[in-house]
C-alpha cells in the first residue's frame, strides 16, 4: 500500500478510491455480521465469488460485455432476524434469507441483467413487497450516524471507507483545528458516553487533555460489550473499524495521548481480526502511527483481548486487566481521568462514542445537537432481541420512544402476542412496561424508571414471559460474573439468587419477598463498583411493577407464563380422556390414577412434573393449568 | 496549599487535599472500624465496614472512609443510624458465609469480624444460604488456609504483592465462589509461596493461621519480649510471645528494617532453640585422651583458642589464618571478627556466610 504523506495525498487517494468504487458496474454485498455469518452469509459470499469468476465466459457469450463485479463482505446491515442478507448495487435490490442455491439465480437475474429475485425481497406485516432497503420499515425508520457505513461498503477496505468521506475528519482536526479545538468541538456536542453511564465525553477529554505534563497519555476503548443479547458495539468494530480507529485517534490527537488501546471481548473474535486488519492497513497508509499525514502527529494503537469477564466492561477492571492483573474494579479516587491506565491519565470511552467523534468533527457540534434530545443529543444504536418480529441491530436518534422501537421498527410482538415489558440495559438495567411505551429514551428519561439505557440492549418481552424468572436468570448472570471482591456483591447476589431460585421453585414465603428487597437495596447502596451498585436494578423494577406476580408464585404457586416447571399443574381434561392407561403406565412416579375407559387424573402431591403424560396422551386430554 | 476543613463527629478538622476521611478521623481521635484496610497501601475498599456518611452541599451519601477524600465543607458521621444499618448488613453477609463455631477456631479472641459482629450486636445472619464448603489447604509446613473462613478482605493478597513482593496468592474464580488460592489452585506448598507467613499476620479471621498458633491462645500470652531477630544481619525487630515462660511464636514488630514484616525464618524458624535441650549454654573443650567434651571457663576456653592460633601463625606465617562469619551474626559481632582477623591475624582473609 502506497503511504499517504500529507493532506494532499489524502484527497488524491479519495478521488481515486471513489473512481475504483464508481468502476463497479454492480455490487454484491452480503452482510458479513457475527449474526448472517452464523446464518451461513460465509458460503453466500464464497458463492457469489466462485460465480463471478466464470463469469467472463458466460457474458462474452451472452452479450460481449464483460461487467465490473465487485463481491464486498460488509459489515451488520441490521436485519440479523432474516439472515443472510444480500444487496445488489446500483439496484438497490434487497435480499432476505438467501440460500447459496440461490446464488446462481441472483447472478443470472440480477448481477448480469438487473431484474429482481422477487420471491427472496422481504414482505412487510401487510405481505408488501419491500425490494429495497429503504422499503423495509424496520431500515426506513432509523437514523444512522454510527452505523452509517455499516452494510454500505467492505468492512476491511480502507480505500472504501475513505471514498465515502473516512478520514475527512482526522485531516480537518490535523490540520484546521489545535487539540483543544477538538475537546471544545466534542464538549459543545454534549455527546455522552454509550456505555451505560451517560457521562459527558466533553469533560473527560478536558480532564485529560489539562494534564499537560504526564509523560505518557493513554486512549482506551472499552469493547467488552458483555450484556447478554448486546450486540452494538461488536457490530461497529466488525463492520466499520476505520471510524472506530479514526475516532480514537481524533480523541489522541485532541487530548495529547499518543498510545491507545482497545479492550474487545474474546467471544468477538471478528472484531479482533477485523481489528487487527484494520489497524495494520492504517498504519501501512500513515493514518496512524508516527507522523500521521505528515502532521508530526502519532498515535499508536493495540488490540487487547478479554478473556470473558464481564466485570471487566467496568473501566478499572477494564485497565487492570489490560496491564496483565485480575480484571476487578478499584475504589475511586483516583479517578481515571487522572490516573488510569499504568496510572497515567486516560481516556476510557466505549465503541459507540468514539464512532460518534468523526461526525462530530467534520459536521460540527451544532449539527450533532439538530438530533435527538436536548441533554441526550445524537442517535443511539439498539440491539433489539427477545419476542419481537423483527430481531436486529438498530439505530435511533435519543429520545425515540419505546412504541416505535418495538411497534414501528421492531414490526411488533412476534406471533402478535401481547407486550408485556422490555428488559433495557442488560442484566445492570430494568424492565419498562406498557405504562413507558410512549416514554422516549435517553439517559435521564430511563433513569427516572429504575433503569438505565446502558450499552443498549433491549429485550422485548411478551406474556409468556415470567418476570420473576427473568429476575431470577439475570440475578445468576450478575451473581456468576460478580469478581467477588466486595462482600455486597459477592454474598448479596448470590442470597438474591437463592431466594429467587427458592420463588420459582414454589418454595418462596411473603418474608423472602421483603428480605429480598432489603437485600436489593443494601447491595445498590454499599457495593464496590457499578456491576454491584445496579445489579439488583431488574429485581428492584420487576418488584415495584409484577409485585403481584411474585406474589402468586408465593401464595397460589401459579406461574401466570407457565414458565416455571416447579408450577407447572398437570391435568387430565375429564371429557376428552378416553382412559387408554398410556398416561398412568408412562408414569414414572405412579402419580396418574383412573382405570380403564374411565377418565384419568393426575395426583397433584406426587406428580414431579415431568411432561411424559402431555407428551404422550394420544388425544390431548393433558394440559398445563 | 489551603486547608480543607471538614466535621467529623461534631468534630472539626483541618486537612491537606488528598487525606481521606480515615485519615482524617485517625487525626482527631476517632476510630473507624476497618477490615480490608491496610495502612501504607492504596485502599482495596472490598469490605465496605468502613462505610461512613457524608453530608456535602446539602446532599447525603455513604462511602468508604478508607477510599474517599475530604471535600471542604463535608460533615462526616461516623456511627449515624444509617452507617449503623449499612455496616451491620455488611456483617450479616459476612457472617452467612462464615461459621460460628469460634470455640474451636484458634484466631477466638483475636478475630476482627467476632470483634465487630460484638460490637454491633449481629449474633447470627438473617439471610442463611450455601456456604463456602472447600476443603483446608493444609500443605504449608508453617500455615493453614481455611476457606471456609475467609472474608475475603485481600488483606492476604495485597500484603503478598505489594508488601512482599511475592505475588504467590490472590483470588481466583468469580462471585460466590471466589476463593484466595495460589495460581492455578495448586496446592500452597507447590506454589511459589516462600512461607513468610506475613499473610497469616494481616488475616482478620481464623482463615490462614500459623500453625504454631494451636498451642495457645491470645489470651494465654503473659508478655511480648521485644527483640531483634538473630537470623541475619538485617536485625528485624520482633516480638516473642511469651507463655508459661516459654516462647511459643514471635509477632513481627514495625522496626526500621521490617516494618511488621518477617521472611519465613524469622517467623518460623528463630526461636526453637531457646529451650532445646541440646543448646550450648558453656564452652566445651575436647579432652584429647578420652576424646569427651568437658565443660570449660570462658577464659579457659579463649586462652586456649588464643595459643593455637598463635602457634599456628608463627609455624605457618599470616596467610594461614582466615576468619568466616555464620549470617545469624549480628553486625557488630561480623565487625569484631573482621578486626581480628585484619589486626591479630594480619590478613584479609575475612568473610561471611550471608547469601541469602
Amino acid at each position: 500500500m502506497i503511504k499517504i504523506c500529507d493532506n494532499a495525498a489524502l484527497d488524491l487517494r479519495r478521488a481515486d478510491a471513489r473512481k475504483a468504487l464508481e468502476s463497479y458496474e454492480c455490487r454484491i454485498l452480503v452482510c458479513a455480521g457475527t449474526g448472517c455469518i452464523a446464518s451461513g452469509s460465509q458460503v453466500i459470499a464464497d458463492t457469489m465469488r466462485e460465480l463471478c469468476k466464470e463469469l467472463p465466459n458466460v457474458t462474452v457469450e451472452c452479450s460481449g460485455h464483460v461487467p465490473h463485479i465487485g463481491v464486498a463482505q460488509t459489515g451488520c446491515q441490521g436485519l440479523c432476524e432474516l439472515g443472510p442478507l444480500v444487496r445488489i448495487e446500483p439496484w438497490h435490490y434487497q435480499y432476505v434469507k438467501v440460500k447459496p442455491e440461490d446464488c446462481a439465480e441472483i447472478v443470472e437475474q440480477s448481477v448480469l441483467q438487473g431484474k429482481p429475485v422477487e420471491r427472496l425481497f422481504y414482505r412487510d406485516q401487510k405481505d408488501q413487497l419491500c425490494p429495497k432497503p429503504e422499503d423495509i420499515p424496520f431500515l426506513a425508520k432509523q437514523t444512522r450516524i454510527v452505523l452509517e457505513h455499516c452494510g454500505n461498503i467492505d468492512a476491511v477496505s480502507l480505500d472504501e471507507y475513505i471514498a465515502v468521506g473516512g478520514y475527512e475528519a482526522l485531516s480537518k482536526a490535523l490540520f484546521q483545528m489545535d487539540p483543544d479545538q477538538v475537546v471544545d468541538e466534542i464538549d459543545r456536542s454534549g455527546l455522552r458516553g454509550r456505555g451505560g453511564g451517560g457521562f459527558k465525553a466533553g469533560t473527560k477529554w478536558k480532564q485529560v487533555a489539562a494534564h499537560k505534563d504526564a509523560d505518557v497519555k493513554y486512549v482506551v476503548c472499552n469493547g467488552d460489550e458483555g450484556d447478554p443479547g448486546a450486540f452494538m458495539d461488536g457490530s461497529v468494530m466488525e463492520g466499520d473499524p476505520y471510524k472506530l480507529i479514526e475516532g480514537m485517534t481524533l480523541a489522541g490527537y485532541a487530548v495529547g495521548a499518543t498510545e491507545g488501546y482497545i479492550y474487545v471481548r474474546a467471544e468477538y473474535p471478528n472484531s479482533v481480526a477485523r481489528l487487527h486488519y484494520a489497524i495494520a492497513q492504517a498504519e501501512e497508509a500513515g493514518l496512524l502511527g508516527d507522523d500521521i499525514l505528515g502532521s508530526g502527529v502519532s498515535f499508536h494503537l493495540h488490540v487487547n483481548r478479554g478473556a470473558g469477564a464481564f466485570v471487566c466492561g467496568e473501566g478499572s477492571a477494564l485497565t487492570a486487566s489490560i496491564e496483565g492483573n485480575r480484571g476487578m474494579p478499584r475504589t475511586k479516587p483516583p479517578r481515571t481521568v487522572d490516573q488510569g491506565l499504568w496510572e497515567r491519565p486516560t481516556v476510557l470511552n466505549n465503541v459507540e462514542t468514539y464512532a460518534n467523534v468523526p461526525d462530530i468533527v467534520l459536521k460540527g457540534s451544532d449539527w450533532f445537537h439538530t438530533i435527538g434530545t436536548e441533554n441526550s443529543p445524537g442517535t443511539k444504536t439498539f440491539s433489539v432481541t427477545g419476542s419481537i418480529a423483527n430481531t436486529g441491530l438498530i439505530e435511533v436518534p435519543m429520545g425515540t420512544t419505546l412504541r416505535e422501537i418495538v411497534y414501528d421498527i421492531g414490526g411488533g410482538i412476534k406471533g402478535g402476542g401481547n407486550f408485556k415489558a422490555v428488559q433495557i440495559g442488560g442484566p445492570s438495567g430494568g424492565c419498562l412496561t406498557k405504562e413507558h411505551l410512549d416514554v422516549g429514551l435517553d439517559f435521564d428519561s430511563v433513569k427516572k424508571y429504575d433503569a438505565i439505557v446502558g450499552s443498549g440492549g433491549l429485550v422485548v418481552m411478551d406474556e409468556h414471559t415470567c418476570m420473576v424468572e427473568v429476575a431470577r436468570f439475570f440475578m445468576s448472570f450478575t451473581q456468576r460474573e460478580s469478581c467477588g471482591k466486595c462482600s455486597p456483591c459477592r454474598i448479596g447476589t448470590k442470597r438474591m439468587l437463592e431466594i429467587l431460585e427458592r420463588i420459582v421453585a414454589g418454595k418462596g414465603t411473603m418474608e423472602d419477598l421483603d428480605k429480598l428487597e432489603e437485600i436489593a437495596k443494601f447491595v445498590q447502596k454499599n457495593s464496590l463498583c457499578g456491576l454491584g451498585k445496579s445489579a439488583p436494578l431488574p429485581v428492584i423494577s420487576t418488584l415495584k411493577r409484577f409485585r403481584e406476580e411474585y406474589k402468586e408464585h408465593i401464595t397460589i404457586k401459579k406461574c401466570a407464563a407457565h414458565v416455571c416447571e416447579a408450577l407447572k399443574l398437570y391435568k387430565i381434561d375429564q371429557e376428552k380422556c378416553i382412559g387408554c392407561t398410556k398416561c398412568a403406565r408412562n408414569c414414572p412416579v405412579d402419580a396418574i390414577t383412573g382405570s380403564v375407559k374411565k377418565p384419568h387424573a393426575i395426583l397433584v402431591n406426587k406428580c414431579i412434573k415431568c411432561g411424559t403424560c402431555l407428551s404422550g396422551c394420544p388425544v390431548g386430554a393433558v394440559h398445563i393449568e | 496549599m489551603s486547608l480543607l476543613h471538614v466535621t467529623i463527629d461534631g468534630i472539626p478538622v483541618d486537612v491537606e487535599k488528598g487525606t481521606t476521611i480515615l485519615q482524617a478521623a485517625e487525626k482527631v481521635g476517632i476510630q473507624i472500624p476497618t477490615l480490608c484496610y491496610l495502612k501504607g497501601l492504596m485502599p482495596d475498599g472490598s469490605c465496605r465496614i468502613c462505610t461512613v456518611e457524608i453530608q456535602s452541599r446539602g446532599r447525603s451519601k455513604m462511602d468508604t472512609a478508607c477510599s474517599a477524600h475530604c471535600s471542604d465543607g463535608d460533615v462526616i458521621f461516623t456511627e449515624s443510624e444509617s452507617v449503623v444499618k449499612a455496616r451491620r448488613g455488611i456483617l450479616d453477609m459476612l457472617l452467612s458465609n462464615h461459621p460460628t463455631n469460634c470455640f474451636t477456631c484458634p484466631s477466638n479472641g483475636e478475630c476482627k469480624l467476632q470483634d465487630l459482629c460484638y460490637q454491633y450486636g449481629v449474633e447470627k445472619t438473617s439471610c442463611p444460604g450455601e456456604m463456602t464448603n472447600l476443603p483446608v489447604d493444609d500443605s504449608n509446613p508453617f500455615f493453614t488456609y481455611d476457606p471456609k473462613l475467609c472474608i475475603l478482605c485481600h488483606r492476604c493478597v495485597n500484603t503478598c504483592h505489594k508488601i512482599v513482593g511475592c505475588g504467590a496468592i490472590d483470588t481466583m474464580e468469580r462471585g460466590f465462589e471466589s476463593v484466595i488460592s495460589p495460581a492455578f489452585g495448586m496446592p500452597w506448598r507447590e506454589s511459589n509461596c516462600e512461607s513468610c507467613g506475613n499473610c497469616t499476620a494481616v488475616c482478620p479471621t481464623g482463615a490462614l493461621t500459623s500453625k504454631r498458633k494451636k498451642t495457645f491462645r491470645p489470651w494465654q500470652i503473659q508478655k511480648k519480649v521485644r527483640t531483634t531477630c538473630p537470623h541475619c544481619a538485617v536485625g528485624c525487630q520482633y516480638d516473642l510471645l511469651v507463655k508459661d515462660n516459654k516462647v511459643v511464636a514471635v509477632e513481627a514488630a514495625d522496626g526500621p528494617s521490617n516494618r511488621n514484616t518477617l521472611c519465613v525464618k524469622g517467623r518460623y524458624g528463630s526461636f526453637d532453640f531457646v529451650h532445646s535441650d541440646r543448646r550450648l549454654t558453656d564452652p566445651l573443650i575436647k579432652d584429647r585422651s578420652t576424646g569427651e567434651f568437658r565443660k570449660a571457663s570462658w577464659d579457659e576456653a579463649l586462652d586456649l583458642v588464643a595459643t593455637k592460633f598463635k602457634a599456628i601463625k608463627q609455624e605457618h606465617g599470616n596467610g594461614a589464618l582466615a576468619g568466616f562469619a555464620c549470617s545469624r551474626s549480628t553486625n557488630e559481632d561480623i565487625y569484631m571478627l573482621q578486626k581480628m582477623v585484619r589486626t591479630c591475624f594480619g590478613n584479609h582473609n575475612t568473610d561471611n556466610c550471608a547469601r541469602v
